[in-house]
């Protein structure tokens, strides 16, 4: 393999070779650390949109306070809504597959590695950069979907808006990328006799995710290009004296907005599809038809989006259709839920932290998906559309069922990332927390939705009835925040511990608990052959003729010691270096956004610093296709 | 686009023989035929959907041609074909209920 | 981007058989379909709008110059045929005729992309821009993307070009060339259906 000469390179850009320190995390490929990175910025963002939601609960505690502004108010939930979808729940479950993919199907590393490394870069610069408009004029004040015409210059004349709109591009441009690597992965990159029906769930479900990734952003990426066009450029797209159609946005945007629902859920049920299985000493009930609801929710979830947009006026054929696909999408919902519990049915329930979120998962998104399918019925919607009612149901089922999913993932995985267990006390205290004040936020928002409480409304007069249950819910978010806090305690605690987690604490299935924990850089020291589906439990396991479970005698478990002794030993494992590339390629992206946004102030300076940006970004590109993967 | 191959091993070659140049001009006269079409049908006086029909009827041909042939999912492995397919059905049936709906709004 | 064989560089085949890159870029042609499906829906939606709200034009039927166009997509649809015979020639081996096809290619390219600037300096000049009415913006956005791709298009064809000169292209590295070469077919069958769509359909 021919490379170039290390001299031929400038210095500042010389193949990096530490992996440790900064240089080793900002360089890295490994896509166990850049899951580690997506999951430790996911979770600053969670603390940040929590924060946001807590001011916002604030306000909302009595009628008439003034805690906030409403302008403050309306940057404030815009911020708290962009933040949770785009910056906490999306890249929480990059995290998750990030991490376990690539262990779960047997594989070294993803398809692309410097590539993965370019989508959390781009991630990370995108959520930096929404977050950077405090510093300039104030955050973005029209909702988290952006309706036109809010957006033109003539109703938002800040620059609120086009900080959204382009940090949403990159955002976007960040899942295109991990979602194509993604898909090529879990297809090409599986270990031999991994097919695809005997790959975890959580893996299908992140090519369901991926899948409906690549298609569901374009649209969103061309509306949000009218938006920055019509901002930057003049553009008549959503400009109504011209003739522009604000219904043009909904349309692209709901075309996404509701595939990004199920971007948002999947994962969370695909890491439940793994808990409940080992919580139970069982296999998943009906492993296929759970597969195969996951696909098809992935393709329905293409067929419902105009159910956003009832009080519209589509006209009786359009909403009459979208009514009937959004109620038969509830199908294979259902059919996942009696899966779970069919798993559970029988089996030795073991009530450990994951355990418990993952059966909250079901109960809380039960009640989501209830609420949901009441929003099909369109007369109803019209009386729902934007009351408490709606915000109630998406909580149910971002809150109640994403995140308690992704925590119940966090504790079930901490042992294998970290080879520490998190104190399942202090678990419990978290779940029982989180659940009592999830609900005591949450739930009271359907009563005051249904009387007529609008969202987005800074404030509400008094004797409307209503300011009882809003004083539950503010006390409800208070304790979300205790419950968060209790879990940042734990996670303290235990990485101040010293006592290593078993080798397979939870009696998995998944290939993932065949390597040590945490996984060596390489993975696994041997690439396992595959035999059947949940590889690693019939490794421990074999069956009596009533078909009880038996232990092998001959099972040995990979310890951590025996895995550094193959390691001294395994110079064969080629792994491919780090690179500076993606970080550089990254860089030149909010370098172009900044540019655009200075051009009507400072003129030539913005088209300068667009044209510095875009060499930057040629500069990373082409370093990257020049380098070799790996120094020899 | 990286410079140097990183795999020693041959290549696994799904595709069967690969057209000559001489399929590759064909298909070019082909397409510079469907074009001519497409342009005088553009121009003559029949009524509007005769011509739009014929004209999308060129387009899908030429559209068809170059996919087939110089992009060579006819003679490539399916899963190729599944990917771009799909992507395109997709797009082609979703903006087609958004079109409908939109028009019916908007007469 | 590269094929890692994270195993050392000696990985004989994929699961499936099919190659990384080449999977990866079937897909992003797929995704990119709900792209140009976007923005040529846009042009579709607001197709006719101007006249029928009576706001001023130019209105399509006033610029369009329908020979001209047709030149220019007749030349983008003869450097699909100069790419796939640089791709034959680099399959036999052939670095030579590789490099007199892709400099034909880019160049190809660069007439339809110094053809768009003319059509687009003379619609200015009638006065349309994108500021003027919803046809200048939805017409200039669309076909400006699309002419943003072919100028990445150009730029990864001179770059193989470069890189074949330099003995960097050879025939075990036809792999490239096909994968710029799908890029570039696909640039092109996205015009058929603007040239079609936009220009020709009344």
């Amino acid at each position: 393999m021919a490379t170039i000469p290390q001299a031929a390179v400038p210095g500042f850009l010389r193949r990096p070779t530490a992996t440790q320190g900064f240089v080793g995390w900002v360089t890295t490929i490994d896509h166990k650390k850049i899951g580690a990175l997506y999951g430790v910025t996911a979770f600053i963002f969670f603390i940040l949109g929590g924060v946001e939601a807590l001011l916002i609960r604030l306000q909302l505690a009595q009628p008439n306070l003034d805690v906030l502004t409403a302008d403050r108010y309306n940057q404030l939930f815009t911020m708290h809504g962009t933040t949770m979808v785009f910056l906490v729940v999306m890249p929480m479950s990059s995290a998750f597959m990030n991490f376990l993919l690539p262990l779960q199907i047997g594989a070294r590393d993803v398809a692309f590695p410097r590539l993965n490394a370019l989508s959390y870069w781009v991630f990370l610069f995108g959520g930096l950069f929404l977050y950077s408009s405090l510093f300039f004029g104030g955050a973005p004040n029209q909702g988290w979907y952006g309706y036109a015409p809010l957006t033109t210059k003539l109703y938002t004349p800040g620059h609120g808006v086009d900080f959204w709109a382009l940090s949403l591009q990159m955002l976007g441009i960040a899942s295109l990328a991990s979602s194509f690597n993604f898909i090529v992965t879990a297809l090409n990159m599986r270990a031999p006799g991994m097919t695809l029906l005997r790959m975890p769930v959580f893996s299908w479900m992140t090519i369901v995710v991926s899948f409906l990734l690549i298609t569901a952003v374009p649209p969103i990426s061309v509306a949000l290009f009218e938006v920055s066009f019509d901002r930057f450029f003049g553009t008549n797209f959503f400009n109504v004296a011209k003739g522009g159609d604000p219904i043009l946005w909904q349309h692209l945007f709901w075309l996404f907005g509701h595939p990004e629902v199920y971007i948002l859920i999947l994962p969370a049920m695909g890491i439940v599809s793994e808990i409940l299985p080992a919580m139970s000493g069982k296999p998943l009930f009906g492993y296929a038809v759970v597969v195969f609801s996951g696909v098809a929710i992935g393709f329905m979830g293409w067929g419902v989006w105009a159910h956003h947009m009832f009080v519209v006026g589509l006209g009786p054929a359009a909403n009459a259709a979208f009514a009937t696909s959004t109620m038969l999408i509830a199908v294979p919902t259902g059919v996942k839920i009696f899966n779970w519990i069919g798993t559970m049915w029988g089996g030795q329930l073991r009530f450990a932290a994951p355990a418990k979120f993952a059966i909250g998962f079901v109960a809380m998104f039960i009640i989501g998906g209830l609420s949901g399918v009441t929003h099909a019925v369109a007369p109803a919607d019209t009386q729902q559309n934007d009351t408490y009612y709606i915000i109630a149901h998406f909580h149910y089922v971002l809150f109640g069922g994403a995140i308690f999913g992704l925590f119940g993932g966090i504790y079930y995985w901490w042992p294998k990332f970290t080879g520490k267990m998190l104190n399942e006390g202090i678990g419990t205290l978290h779940f029982w927390l989180l659940l009592i004040g999830f609900n005591l936020t949450f739930g009271p928002m359907h009563v005051v939705g249904l009387n007529g409480q609008l969202r987005r409304t800074f404030t509400y007069a008094e004797g409307t009835g209503w300011d009882t249950w809003n004083l539950v819910e503010t006390i409800g978010a208070f304790v979300i925040a205790v419950a968060v806090l209790a879990f940042i305690y734990n996670v303290i605690i235990t990485m101040r511990s010293r006592v290593r987690a078993p080798h397979d604490p939870w009696d998995a299935r998944t290939l993932e608990w065949l390597t040590a924990s945490p996984p060596p850089e390489h993975n696994f020291d041997e690439i396992p052959v595959v035999h059947a589906r949940d590889e690693f439990w019939h490794r421990k396991y074999s069956e009596d003729e009533s078909g009880r479970a038996v232990p092998r005698p001959d099972y040995q478990p990979q310890t951590a010691a025996v895995v550094q002794h193959a390691h001294g030993s395994g110079h064969g494992i080629h792994m491919p270096s780090p690179s500076y590339f993606p970080l550089v390629t990254a860089l030149g992206l909010p370098i172009m956004a900044s540019g655009l946004m200075m051009k009507d102030s400072y003129g030539y300076a913005g088209w300068g610093t667009i044209a510095v940006g875009a060499v930057v970004l040629l500069t990373g590109i082409y370093g990257w296709c020049l380098e070799p993967v790996a120094e020899e | 686009m990286s410079t140097r191959h990183e795999q020693a091993a041959p290549e696994v070659h799904q595709e069967h023989a690969h057209p000559g140049p001489r399929t590759y001009v064909e298909i070019a006269v082909a397409l510079a035929v469907l074009t001519t079409l497409e342009v005088i049908l553009s121009y003559i006086n029949v009524n509007d959907f005769a011509r739009g029909l014929g004209i999308m009827i060129c387009m899908t041909l030429k559209f068809a041609l170059v996919v087939m042939w110089f992009m060579h999912l006819r003679f490539d492995n399916r899963l190729f074909t599944v990917m771009f397919v799909g992507g395109l059905t997709l797009a082609v049936a979703v903006f087609i209920a958004v079109l409908s709906i939109q028009r019916a709004i908007f007469a | 981007m590269a094929v890692h064989t994270t195993t050392g560089g000696h990985e004989a085949t994929t699961s499936t058989g099919l190659d990384n890159r080449k999977l990866f870029m079937w897909l992003f042609l797929g995704s990119d379909c709900l792209f140009f499906g976007s923005l040529i829906a846009t042009y579709l939606m607001y197709r006719g709008r101007d006249e029928a709200l009576g706001k001023p034009g130019p209105h399509p039927a006033e610029v369009f110059d329908i020979p001209y166009t047709s030149a220019s997509s007749f030349i983008l649809l003869m450097s699909s045929l100069t790419m796939v015979l640089a791709l034959s020639a680099i399959q036999r081996g052939d670095v030579r005729r590789l490099r007199i096809w892709l400099l034909a290619t880019s160049l190809l390219g660069l007439t339809f992309l110094g053809g768009q600037a003319y059509e687009f300096t003379a619609f200015v000049h009638e006065g349309l821009t994108l500021r003027t009415n919803l046809f200048g913006s939805s017409f200039f956005v669309l076909t400006g993307f699309h002419g943003a791709h072919v100028a990445v298009g150009v730029l990864m064809l001179l770059s193989i070009t470069v890189l074949a000169s330099q003995g960097r292209i050879r025939q075990q590295d036809s792999m490239t060339v096909e994968l710029a070469g799908l890029y570039w077919h696909f640039v092109d069958i996205v015009w058929i259906l603007i040239f079609a769509l936009i220009y020709l359909l009344p």
